[in-house]
């Protein structure tokens, strides 16, 4: 039964007679499908905790950094030399006369430009070179935004072509694709990732301003093969589809077929598997920039500011300044997150059949 | 779906297109349907309901079911769809009757009331009764049934036989496995031997060649006709007083439809059960049934005898029905059609559903909602054609009493 | 147009003629040589369909009735045989060519909810391919779709709307218009009414009626339902595990079933009269796997009347009256 008012759903109350049918239309109306994905999208609690992480995350990236501007008049690089007078402990050892062992302190104050603790103009203190961490962690939000953004696009974009190919012709096509699909999918692809952008940095010529560009097409060259994988599969269904048989029989072009039938009604896992993938473009991009393999200082960039604690270097900053990395960290978790969740809830929204 | 739709749509000058609901309606809707469900939700999750409160008497003791104005109503996101609304009919014992409608007219909603097993919280028995004589002599109104005690009714002494046997049986166990299972869970007593002695037993007597081989293969392994067999066979496990067949043969082709149609009649014989039979196929129900109930848009509008429904049918509907079906009388060139669409019952106006796709329609059909009119102590159907009177003077009339 | 006369009356006016279609699918993919196994979907099977008139194809599921239907229209490749449609032989069409011919030979499909692309309005439905097969000239475009959804009794205002807002009904009369867009002569109709509502499946029988009367369609049509089929056709053919059974006009067909299985068929049907007790012959036993079919004739494992000699010959397709073939042992072949 449950199947059957859902087929009557959307019935309508036409008739031969015009009269008749704007008499009881008035009576019953459907909600419409865009509307209904939206319905089922805000019922779930974790998606508008997802959105709202989102938005929050948004603003601060792409709004905070004018307002900062506009306010205080912080830029992205601009060194803040801010004096103050700090403890510095030094300590030696050595063996005395008696054969003891003695640990010689030296207590001193130093005169520190750098590393400042919170304050009302700082909020965040600022960092290592001096830059004001609040307004850097906005420009580093930008970054890694615009990065995953362009990537997912760019990522859609030949998954769908490549993967609505295979899944379209099938046959050697298919074969062909997937097989390269297949060889992209067992390449590790950090270390690979590693060994490109060592590389990228190594070559002279390149100037750093464009190792990004370089980092992004890699990005892309790892991801696309899930969405192909999507898109072939959604397409070997759907091709058996009766429309697409009647798209056929009406003589309707191969590519009208492919562009008008059968891609639009991938999008919405496409929506969805973009959504979920944003949060990985992130982490990648966070990761290669925490290996100083990203994005090129001075730029701002979340995985370099997580850097700054790297241990290997000394754990000074890991252990007396949490300011410069945790908020860096806390941002990653908020977008990466959020991204997951809004994926979830349009997953469930556009197909409430996964659910349960 | 399509996110991207709402942003396309455009409209043809001087068509006011009201095909969708706005936001504030919607909002107001949900906001009304969780009020009511919660409600209703609440009467249903209480504990230690005593037997005294679902304890009550059979119009008539030679039936076994007695529906009773039923109204069962879906809360969905665009209104209320009263599936079953005021619907009085009853199974009488050792009989077949048929339950006909189109798609959407609440037949498999009746059914699924009976069987307590409505869709909820969506779903919910509003109204009506429904008065159930069990086989230790109780009646038992079971709308108002706590759900623990419905399940030593459900399987057993009422049971089910559904269109899609495939859907039905669990892929991964063995036909004999579930059949036993169903023995084991209902009767007291039984052993694992007996279960499968009394399942061969079953699979015999609905004409299965080669029982220990289907007993011991899996669902998909048979053919539909098989399937539905099976389904048969696991209905008359437990010895049921009611079996609801719904649509049991639509998914199978004519002949395999003529063997099970035939396997039924003969099964209800041996057994003297009653059967509900819901289906949209006419010619099943002329030959199946002793009673007919014509369904529209969740009301009754006509029921009777077989005979009186097939020989001399009285409502519009129902002629047309018949005369819609192309057969060997046909005389005429041109088929007669019912225009229109059939209704989904949400937000029905306040008189006769069918008045718009009526040829016969009459100024008041547009007015009121008529009565059910009698024309022998088993026939009736709801129309004007037969007298003016309204259901709701009718109501009136009869609280007034 | 006069040249076009001609053809017709060379071509005895049979717009389609299907001689020895076959269809076979092979079952694994994997195995290889001779001991690969082939579903004989469609086998050996040859009618002739007169201009203008519509030819009824009944049988139970897994008959190859569909089959038959898509590998017509070359939506399946052709196994074996021919089918020539006015004039030309399908099979050796090129595939460029074929999509250009398309809109001559239309085909309804069985299930209104998945022939209609969900994310097109209407209009463009039905549209779409007139446009790319430029039907009618561009500025009568639009006022030549409302014509069309008039004829199928669909409103204007439904040009943008989308098919969830329709109902089985609804939908199928979009289908219907799709296919009628183009033109046609000639339209498979496979199993049109099988999804919709009994009062709604007249109003859809009365459609392709009148659009046939008007525009002089030749239909194909495919069905389970013999009374439906008795209605709206004049010959009809009956088939069984993928070979034609008996084949004809209708009323001689419908007066004098030849064939067990047709017998078995026509007194299969439920009649809606409680009082008419139906002599029926109830058949025993499940139709076999079409992978597997029984030797000789397909239908001897069920049939009644079997014989000796059914086991061993496959029973021909001959002309046992005037219109009406039948290919069984029991009418006397040789």
């Amino acid at each position: 039964m449950a199947l059957e008012t859902e087929k009557n759903k959307n019935l309508n109350y036409s008739d031969m007679s015009e009269q008749v049918e704007t008499d009881l239309e008035q009576n019953f109306r459907v909600i419409s499908p865009g509307r209904m994905v939206a319905k089922r999208f805000f019922k779930s609690k974790l998606s508008i905790v997802g959105l709202i992480m989102i938005i929050f995350v948004f603003l601060f990236s792409f709004v905070g950094p004018l307002i900062i501007d506009a306010t205080w008049g912080y830029k992205e690089t601009q060194v803040f030399r801010i004096e103050r007078n700090s403890d510095m402990v030094s300590s030696a050892q050595f063996n005395g006369p008696d054969g003891k062992q003695y640990t010689y302190y030296d207590k001193s104050q130093t005169l520190v430009l750098f590393k400042a603790p919170p304050s009302a103009d700082h909020w965040l203190g600022t960092d290592t070179s001096g830059f004001d961490i609040l307004t850097r962690l906005m420009y580093g939000g930008r970054i890694s935004l615009t990065i995953s953004f362009i990537v997912i696009f760019l990522e859609t974009f030949i998954g769908i072509v490549l993967g609505g190919l295979a899944g379209y012709f099938g046959k050697w096509v298919d074969q062909v694709i997937m097989r390269i699909v297949d060889i992209f999918a067992c390449l590790p692809g950090l270390p690979i990732l590693l060994i490109l952008s060592a590389t990228i940095s190594s070559i002279e010529g390149i100037p750093t301003e464009h190792r990004i560009y370089y980092l992004m097409a890699f990005l892309t060259l790892m991801g696309w093969t899930g969405v192909a994988r999507i898109v072939r599969g959604q397409i070997l269904m759907l091709r058996e589809q009766e429309y697409m048989m009647a798209a056929e029989t009406t003589g309707i072009k191969v590519i009208n077929r492919i562009f008008r039938h059968l891609i639009p009604n991938t999008m919405p896992q496409l929506i969805v598997s973009a959504t979920l993938g944003l949060g990985g473009v992130i982490l990648y991009e966070s990761t290669l920039s925490y290996l100083g393999l990203g994005v090129p200082f001075p730029r701002a960039a979340w995985g370099s500011m997580i850097a700054l604690a790297d241990p290997s270097k000394g754990q000074e900053i890991l252990a007396n300044y949490p300011n410069m990395w945790v908020p860096a960290g806390v941002l990653i978790v908020i977008t990466v997150l959020g991204f997951s969740f809004i994926g979830d809830g349009l997953r469930d929204a556009f197909d409430p059949r996964m659910k349960r | 779906m399509g996110l991207f739709d709402i942003f396309k749509r455009k409209k043809i000058e001087g068509v006011d297109d009201t095909m969708y609901l706005t936001l504030r309606e919607e909002r107001r809707i949900s906001k009304e349907n969780n009020r009511i469900i919660r409600e209703f939700e609440r009467a249903k999750n209480r504990k230690n309901v005593s037997e005294e409160e679902y304890l009550t008497q059979m119009r008539d003791p030679s039936n076994v079911v007695e529906f009773d104005n039923l109204h069962t109503y879906f809360f969905t996101d665009v209104g209320t769809v009263k599936s079953v609304n005021g619907v009085s009919f009853d199974i009488p014992q050792g009989k077949i009757v048929g339950v006909v409608g189109e798609s959407g007219c609440g037949k498999s909603v009746t059914s699924l009331s009976l069987m307590q097993l409505v869709q909820g919280p969506t779903g919910q028995i509003v109204e009506g009764s429904i008065r159930y004589q069990a086989s230790d002599g109780k009646c038992y109104d079971i709308t108002k049934m706590p759900r623990d005690r419905m399940l030593k009714i459900r399987g057993k002494e009422i049971a089910m036989i559904f269109q899609e046997p495939m859907t039905s049986l669990n892929p991964v166990f063995k036909i004999g496995q579930q059949m036993d299972e169903v023995i084991l869970l209902h009767e007291e007593g039984a052993t694992p031997e007996s279960a499968r002695a009394r399942s061969i037993e079953m699979l015999n007597l609905v004409g299965i060649a080669g029982v220990e081989k289907v007993y011991s293969s899996y669902p998909h392994e048979l053919s539909g006709g098989m399937r539905q067999r099976v389904m048969i066979a696991m209905a008359l496990v437990c010895n049921p007083r009611l079996i609801i067949a719904d649509e049991p043969t639509t998914a199978l082709d004519v002949t395999i439809q003529a063997q099970i149609l035939e396997l039924l009649r003969d099964v209800k014989n041996k057994i003297n059960g009653s059967i509900m039979f819901i289906t949209h196929d006419l010619g099943v129900i002329a030959e199946m049934a002793d009673y007919v109930v014509v369904m529209y848009a969740g009301r009754i509008i006509e029921k009777g005898t077989v005979r009186e429904i097939f020989h001399d049918p009285k409502h519009p509907y129902t002629v047309g029905l018949m005369k819609s079906k192309p057969g060997r009388h046909m005389t005429e060139d041109r088929l007669y059609s019912i225009r229109g669409q059939v209704p989904n019952p949400i937000n029905m106006p306040n008189h006769c559903y069918f008045y718009n796709r009526c040829d016969k329609a009459m100024e008041i059909c547009s007015k009121d909602y008529p009565c059910m009119m009698e024309f022998s102590p088993t026939h009736q159907a709801a129309c004007f054609l037969y007298g003016q009177n309204s259901l709701e003077e009718n109501l009136a009339k009869e609280e007034g009493r | 147009m006069a040249v076009e006369e001609m053809k017709m009356e060379n071509m005895n006016d049979d717009i389609l003629i299907v001689s020895n279609l076959k269809k076979y699918y092979p079952v694994s993919k994997f195995a290889l040589g001779k001991n690969r196994a082939y579903v004989k979907a469609v086998d050996d099977v040859s009618f002739k369909i007169k201009r203008g008139t519509t030819m009824g194809l009944v049988g139970e599921s897994g008959c190859g009735k569909t089959t038959v239907g898509r590998t017509i229209l070359r939506l399946h490749e052709v196994t074996g045989g021919q089918v020539i449609f006015d004039g030309k032989d399908l099979s050796k069409v090129p595939k460029k060519d074929l999509r250009k011919m398309r809109p001559q030979m239309q085909m309804i499909f069985q299930d209104p909810y998945s022939s209609l692309s969900p994310r097109l309005p209407v209009g463009e439905i039905i549209g779409e391919a007139v446009k790319e097969h430029k039907i009618v000239p561009k500025s009568e475009y639009r006022s030549y779709i409302l014509k069309v959804m008039h004829d199928c009794g669909l409103q204007p205002q439904y040009y943008y709307r989308y098919p969830h807002e329709f109902s089985g009904g609804q939908r199928q009369r979009i289908s219907i218009a799709r296919a009628v867009a183009l033109k046609p002569k000639f339209i498979i109709c496979d199993e049109p009414l099988s999804a919709l509502d009994v009062s709604i499946q007249s109003q859809i029988i009365n459609l392709m009626k009148d659009l046939q009367e008007q525009y002089g369609y030749t239909y194909l049509f495919i069905s389970h339902d013999l009374s439906v089929v008795e209605y709206i056709s004049d010959t009809i053919g009956v088939m069984y595990l993928g070979s034609m059974m008996e084949m004809g006009d209708k009323k001689r067909i419908f007066a004098n079933p030849m064939h067990p299985y047709t017998k078995a068929l026509l007194s299969a049907v439920p009649v809606s009269d409680p009082d008419v007790k139906m002599n029926r012959i109830v058949l025993e036993g499940d139709i076999p796997s079409p992978v597997n079919p029984p030797s000789g004739c397909k239908f001897r494992t069920r049939c009644p009347n079997a014989m000796p000699i059914c086991a061993e010959k496959v029973p021909k397709l001959k002309e046992y009256e005037d219109e009406h073939m039948v290919a069984c042992h029991l009418y006397s072949q040789d």
